[in-house]
């Protein structure tokens, strides 16, 4: 058997889907959280059955690609359990309705039970059953209240007769049902709901984006610096550099397994940084230096999404993401991108148009460095003072702004205008904040982690069979004529197709000045994607849009990394 | 038929409320503002817009909605 969760945007079916199979998924306060179906398996009774995941959906005449998506999914389904926000029961009714007609046995959570009270939300679960005709159960999804309850009402799920109706007509029905079954009383504003106002208006927007900004910069920064400086330097300059020396001398401090595991000794010491052995560096970059900027980065972006406060940053951006060829929803892949390029790019399924998608995964792949990156880019760029990580990351900025302005320019097509629900502002609970933080880190040392310790592997293997010297002479020309780099630089550009952090690394041991490291950290954050971004381009924008967006990404890289060569040097 | 009383959405001031009386677009837009509840006879408040043309937030029985500029100006509302 198949059961769908099917209801309107951010309604919480991901945290219900999670409660029922116990398989952990990104939820967020936002509309669009779910791009793709997520399966999931339950026990009910002795049968184990299937669970979709299906991303919200207002209606089932699908309007954007993830409504698409949801509205094909009904036909693979043998029963709904429809989830419905409970403080907004009539408009979410609507797709009740049109579920209802499909004749597909159906039963109802009617989730965030826990917030009409407060908001002088009375509904009388009775008449709400008697009306529908259908099991009508309340949840509170983030605490697990009625879930119990859910499951064991799902041998109830029924599929009324229902006619085929037209849209007026669904609204009618749904008017007389919430006229009949619910009853508001006025109440006042809470702190919540006035800060969420002052947060869409022009003004007090500003403001409050901006102090938000700051905030989450100023948190990042901190607690990743303290988890370096406090935590992971100390436990592998103290604890893991001396065990590194024995066993260096052990394998005899030469020789092909040597310098594979521990690398190159500088001066008799290891440099984790430099010495480039799979025990040394390939440990070093993902736990010392990455991971700590993945931990203070999703921790922060995760409160900002769980908070509800990102769709509102897409209402104060809509005019600006306008001129680049986008709305201010784009806004959205554009922060997850700042974590890794590939859930952005997935994210960019919300918006509506083929030309957005384009424009949007364009520059995100182009102009927006992932965490791991951007760890590395403050790492080592940062030695040299924060003047330079500034201009690092002030020229990606431009680059984002003037590429988006010409793509606008150039792109065939329309860009529709913002249409978005702004979910309430809600205060995530602490468990569902750090089970989140734990799902991304965890998923960065599975998917990462190895393809960071292969690409140290393969570096290692590539000098010994001197593979990187021939690339180093062929490439001179560009390398050194044009940005301004010495040859051997060219191996990070390489190894940057696998992943981008070990490849920023590889620029260490060349001694760079400080503008070489800042024109090779622009050109390998703008040049080719990552293995696993360049994947996902062409699996959601299909092989001529991914051409056509590498052909830009090497121009522009090749034009901004000579440009800064003439200005820096 | 829009009267004296009725102006599009974008020129209603924060805090005014009206009831959306038409929909000047396509069955695409008629559409994808039904689904959010905004259709006409639906009660609305403008919560707020942003300048240079930026959206409309208004409030929608429980829910916020934001809406372009463009869109805002062909939704017609009474505000008597």
């Amino acid at each position: 058997m198949n059961i769908l969760l099917m209801g309107n945007p951010n309604v919480g079916k991901s945290v219900i889907f999670s409660r029922l199979t116990g398989v952990k998924v990104v939820a967020s306060n936002y509309p669009g959280t779910t791009v793709g179906y997520t399966h999931g398996y339950m026990k009910l009774g002795d049968e184990t059955v299937e669970i979709t995941d299906v991303p919200g959906t207002y209606t089932l005449e699908p309007t954007s690609e993830a409504e698409e998506v949801a509205a094909r999914m009904l036909e693979n389904g043998d029963l709904v359990i429809n989830v419905i926000d409970a403080t907004n029961l009539e408009r979410n009714l609507y797709l009740t309705q049109q579920l209802l007609e499909r004749n597909i046995p159906m039963i109802v959570a009617l989730n965030m039970w826990d917030d009409t009270a407060h908001r002088g939300i009375h509904i009388d679960l009775e008449k709400l059953r008697a009306l529908l005709q259908v099991p009508v159960i309340p949840t509170v999804a983030v605490t697990a209240q009625g879930i119990k309850e859910l499951v064991e009402n799902i041998p109830n799920a029924t599929s009324p007769e229902s006619p085929i109706r037209s849209s007026d007509e669904r609204w009618a029905v749904v008017g007389h049902i919430t006229e009949q079954a619910q009853h508001i009383t006025h109440r006042h504003h809470t702190w919540r709901e006035r800060l969420g106002d002052a947060s869409v208006r022009p003004l007090t927007g500003g403001i409050i984006a901006l102090a938000v900004i700051a905030a989450a910069f100023t948190v990042i920064r901190f607690i990743g610096e303290s988890l370096i400086g406090y935590a992971l330097d100390p436990l592998f300059e103290n604890l893991w550099a001396p065990v590194m020396l024995r066993l260096s001398d052990l394998l005899g401090g030469d020789g092909f397994f040597h310098d594979v595991l521990v690398g190159q000794l500088i001066n008799g010491e290891i440099n984790f940084v430099e010495s480039l052995g799979l025990l040394t560096t390939g440990l070093y970059v993902p736990f010392a230096m990455v991971l700590p900027y993945i931990i203070s980065f999703y921790l922060v972006l995760g409160l900002l999404e769980d908070f509800g406060y990102l769709p509102r940053l897409a209402v104060l951006m809509d005019t600006v993401m306008h001129r680049l060829g986008l709305h201010g929803y784009a806004i959205i892949p554009s922060m997850l991108g700042l974590g890794c390029n590939v859930p952005a790019i997935l994210a960019t399924r919300i918006l509506e148009s083929k030309r957005e998608r384009f424009i949007a995964a364009t520059l995100i792949s182009i102009a927006i460095p992932c965490a791991a990156l951007q760890a590395m880019i403050i790492g080592l760029v940062g030695q040299h003072g924060v003047q330079y990580v500034a201009i690092v990351f002030g020229t990606l900025f431009v680059v984002w702004v003037i590429l988006g302005l010409i793509l606008n320019r150039f792109t065939k097509g329309l860009s529709p205008e913002l249409l978005i629900e702004i979910p309430p502002y809600r205060i995530p609970p602490w468990r569902t904040v750090l089970q989140k933080l734990w799902m991304r880190t965890y998923g960065f040392l599975r998917e990462a982690v190895p393809i960071i310790l292969g690409a140290v592997l393969v570096i290692n293997i590539l000098y010994t069979v001197g593979v990187f010297d021939a690339i180093a002479n062929f490439t001179a020309p560009v390398i050194t004529g044009l940005l301004g780099l010495p040859k051997e630089a060219v191996t990070a550009i390489v190894v940057g197709f696998l992943r981008k952090d070990v490849a920023l690394g590889l620029l260490a041991p060349l001694s760079l000045s400080a503008s070489q490291l800042v024109i090779g950290s622009v050109v390998l954050a703008m040049f080719f994607p990552c293995i696993a971004t360049f994947v996902v381009i062409l699996r959601e924008l299909g092989v001529k849009s991914m051409l056509k967006a590498s052909g830009i990404m090497i121009v522009a890289a090749l034009l901004v990394g000579g440009l800064l060569n003439l200005i820096l040097q | 038929m829009p009267d004296g009383r009725s102006v599009p959405l974008s020129r209603m001031e924060a805090g005014q409320s009206g009831r959306v009386v038409q929909i000047q677009g396509g069955q695409g837009m008629v559409n994808r503002l039904g689904a959010l509840g905004i259709r006409p006879g639906r009660r609305i408040t403008k919560v707020s817009s942003m300048f240079m043309r930026g959206p409309v937030t208004i409030q929608v029985g429980n829910a916020q909605v934001a809406i372009g500029f463009g869109m805002a100006k062909r939704i017609v509302v009474d505000l008597s």
